[in-house]
């Protein structure tokens, strides 16, 4: 039958130039009719290239394109809107200022009155079991509310095509389920997929084809199904991987990070209150926080660093110090380093060079700054040792921390905060958008510090991520965080439904922890 | 105080006002598309001079006002190409704007110097026009109505319309906006042109509506005031009629103030000269520390966008 119907989309010996690199080299191969197809690929393997040629925001250099058999000309994305092709990007192109509403409407060429596309977008969120606020501003939502409105609004399009760009990083256990049913059922209807993901084990579990480009080549087409999530990952890096080693004895020594009764309001209109969290993370151990964005891991993350303070200063506790009040220079400098989950403009300052960055947060503790002066050459020696020892593809130290891919600066970030060996690292999002590679290193590299001795707080979404790593587990929800667990006796349902009270839906499961009848009707959302 | 003396202090307060008004009007258009353009003093001598020489030499204010809005869109043009086309840094291009129309105004102007013309009255019939109570409302140049509804418009496009959205998008977000589509650099030329235009008309009111005759740096630093205001009004229309007419007022009263002398004579005139622009930027200043302000802030502002990134 399907040899009969053209392939939805045909890419063949598509080459794309970019000065100094070949982002696309003779990449060709064919996406079927409801087809769910992967497209895998480090950071860097050229896959966002391809796609915005798909979606004609750029065009190959040469190859030829088929859609639906005749020849693609889609000269820019309305063009391709039209066509057909839908879009989920991985940094979303969201306008903050603005309402979500507004934000859909921008998407969809055509005028639709506000009040009639607002009939349309309860009519997707209520199909698709999502919940947001049409008239919620974006600069107040989550990442993980942020990401739904993409998706809504390439929905709202009845695309035949739909790209989606690492849609699960952000998402509940639940939700992606719920998420894979849509994309199922979607791709039954005949709408073709092209799913992109660092996720090996999602891609087994939905995906059709993979498609697998290594340095903007094809290196191989497979059947998920039939492969395992380590054999795609070498196909995909080109060697082979190292599973995270985590040491079998270890032993956790004193506490080195005491919270008690952590209770801080509401930053902004839409924050997220903290009520009354306590935890402790023994020198050693590694201590995760899972939970849906959105839920106070910000704000948790803006209390450990500093950048908000605690009512009391014993409310924390540093190496047995209270440090509850004090700046983040301060903390630092006792030993406590944090790595926010935004990583240009909160992380690093994107048009500083690295050696710049370095200096902002290790100036004391790698005595980087002598009475008000800068040291100019152990600054810049300071990140060539971390560009050579965590592997960042990097021009040198004077590349500006914005010229790196995210999950090169992601690596430097990380390796600025290791190298400065703290007593306590705190990290939120530690391998967001970060490929497989790369994740599997900065992995290695937080095993191994606590190993020698720091005591790390991991906050993630990524779930997996969490089991692999952590000693300990917490779930922290609208605020509240539950008791920990030991990651052993831990079952992923069991964390996903404390995960599950998404935002504004049920005030009561943040009171009480849920249990499991109440939680369940919470996780259908 | 009679009721006549406060409507007629009412009326120049208005008129003070409305230059301020039509020229700030065009700039928190340019600013929401994410453009600061530092030229509206530039382009408002500009738009005077050409104003009053149009008006002078064929008679007709409609006219000089037509002609004022088209060169200052022209005007504004050179600047649109230099950081639009070029990527030319907009604080400097800006700057040499109003540097341009200084100088082209004053070596332009030399000629009109000293010469006479008709104010640009109210076209209603003279018993409303010049009525003691009923010409509050009809006794004003069809440049003040003309900003009123310059107001409304504006904040109608902005608050209701595709376009508008699609120009706030823009300067909320330029790459994604190219992302989905839409032309940014031609959208940005369209709200520095709409900008210039606003401002050759605010310029044009000068000689039209409060002095009619042509001075060098006739608009005495009021186009620096029409940006302040942008940023202190929060890009909210609405505020920005505020914040003129406080300008407009403190303006008036230290007008009728010098007037009547005596006791006023104490406070040296130099002071009373600077009070409008020290009161508008104080007030505004205050009014701007509630926290809605920043985030209505195009995020764009002021930075060059160039298309393939």
């Amino acid at each position: 039958m399907q040899n009969e119907v053209p392939p939805r989309l045909e890419m063949t010996g598509i080459t794309k130039q970019f000065p100094g690199v070949l982002a696309n080299d003779d990449v060709s191969f064919a996406i079927k009719r409801g087809e769910i197809h992967a497209l895998l690929g480090e950071n860097g393997a050229g896959k966002s290239t391809l796609v915005k040629m798909i979606y004609g925001i750029m065009r190959p250099d040469a190859g030829e394109m088929f859609w639906d058999g005749a020849p693609l000309k889609a000269r820019n994305p309305k063009e391709a809107r039209r066509l057909g092709i839908g879009m989920v990007f991985q940094h979303f192109s969201l306008f903050e200022a603005l309402t979500v509403l507004e934000n859909i409407a921008l998407g969809m060429d055509g005028g639709l009155s506000s009040r009639a596309l607002e009939a349309r977008v309860r009519e997707v969120l209520k199909a698709y079991k999502l919940t947001l606020d049409p008239h919620r501003v974006v600069s107040t939502l989550s990442v993980g509310e942020r990401q739904r409105i993409e998706i809504v609004r390439a929905l709202l399009l009845n695309p035949k095509l739909l790209i989606m760009d690492e849609p699960t990083s952000v998402l509940t256990p639940q939700e992606v389920t719920q998420l894979f049913k849509t994309l199922r059922q979607l791709a039954s209807e005949g709408c073709s997929i092209l799913y992109i993901s660092h996720k090996l084990n999602e891609i087994k579990e939905l995906c059709d084809t993979a498609t697998i480009l290594r340095g903007g080549k094809v290196v191989d087409e497979c059947d998920p199904s039939k492969e395992t999530s380590k054999s795609m990952a070498e196909k995909m890096i080109g060697g082979d991987l190292k599973a995270v080693a985590k040491g079998a004895e270890r032993q956790f020594g004193e506490v080195q990070l005491a919270v008690r009764g952590l209770s801080l309001g509401r930053g902004h209109d839409f924050g997220t209150a903290l009520k009354d969290i306590s935890f402790s993370v023994h020198s050693g151990e590694i201590f995760g926080i899972a939970g849906v964005a959105g839920n106070g891991q910000n704000e948790l993350l803006a209390a450990l660093s500093g950048e908000q303070h605690a009512k009391a200063d014993g409310v924390i506790e540093l190496c047995g110090k209270p440090v509850g009040t004090s700046e983040p220079s301060t903390r630092r400098k006792a030993g406590l380093c944090a790595v926010p989950e935004e990583r240009h403009g909160h992380a690093a300052v994107p048009d500083y060079s690295l050696a710049n960055n370095g200096i902002l947060t290790a100036r004391h503790r790698r005595e980087l700054v002598r009475s008000g002066l800068i040291k100019h050459s152990a600054s810049h020696d300071f990140a060539d040792e971390i560009i050579a020892e965590f592997g960042v593809m990097a021009t040198g130290s004077k590349a500006t921390a914005g010229s790196l891919s995210g999950g090169n600066l992601q690596k430097f970030i990380m390796g600025r905060e290791i190298l400065q060996t703290p007593e306590v690292l705190v990290i939120s999002q530690p391998t967001w958008g970060v490929d497989a590679g790369a994740a599997a290193f900065i992995h290695q590299a937080l095993v191994d510090m606590a190993q020698a001795g720091s005591a790390i707080v991991i906050i993630s979404q990524d779930l997996d991520e969490l089991l692999a790593l952590s000693d300990t587990l917490s779930v922290i929800n609208e605020g509240v965080l539950s008791a920990p667990m030991d990651v052993e006796n831990a079952s992923i349902e069991e964390i996903g439904l404390l995960m599950g009270g998404v935002h504004g839906e049920t005030a009561d499961s943040a009171k009480t922890l849920p249990t499991k009848p109440e939680a369940e009707h919470a996780v259908q959302v | 105080m009679s009721t006549t003396l406060l409507i007629a202090m009412l009326i120049t307060m208005i008129g003070a006002s409305t230059p301020i008004l039509l020229a700030a009007l065009g700039e928190l258009v340019v600013e929401k598309s994410g453009v600061l353009n530092l030229g509206i003093e530039g382009m408002m001598l500009t738009g005077a001079v050409v104003g009053f020489a149009v008006a002078y030499t064929t008679g007709s204010p409609w006219l000089g006002i037509g002609m004022a809005a088209l060169v200052g869109a022209a005007v504004s043009m050179i600047f649109a190409f230099l950081t639009l086309s070029l990527s030319a840094n907009q604080v400097a291009t800006g700057l040499a704007l109003t540097i341009f129309g200084t100088g082209f105004s004053a070596l332009f102007g030399s000629e009109y110097t000293g010469k006479p013309l008709e104010l640009f009255k109210s076209v209603f019939p003279a018993g409303l026009a010049e009525d003691p109570y009923l010409r509050l409302i009809f006794g004003h140049s069809p440049l003040v109505y003309f900003s009123f509804f310059m107001v409304f418009a504006v904040w109608w496009f902005l608050s209701r319309t595709r376009a508008g959205l699609i120009l706030r998008a823009v300067g909320e977000n330029d790459i994604s906006a190219h992302s989905i589509g839409y032309s940014v650099i031609r959208i940005r030329y369209g709200a520095v042109a709409f900008g210039g235009a606003m401002a050759g008309i605010g310029g044009a009111c000068f000689p039209l509506l409060l002095t009619p005759q042509w001075v060098e740096g006739l608009t005495a630093g009021r186009g620096w005031i029409a940006l302040a205001l942008v940023v202190f009004a929060a890009w909210r229309p609405l505020r920005l009629l505020a914040g003129a007419y406080l300008f407009g007022l403190i303006a008036t009263v230290e007008l009728y103030t010098q007037a009547a002398g005596g006791v006023f004579r104490i406070i040296p005139t130099e002071l009373w000269a600077s009070l409008p622009y020290l009161a508008t930027i104080g007030v505004l200043v205050l009014i701007s520390l509630g926290r809605s302000t920043n985030a209505n802030a195009p995020a764009c502002l002021g930075k060059p966008f160039e298309a393939g990134h």
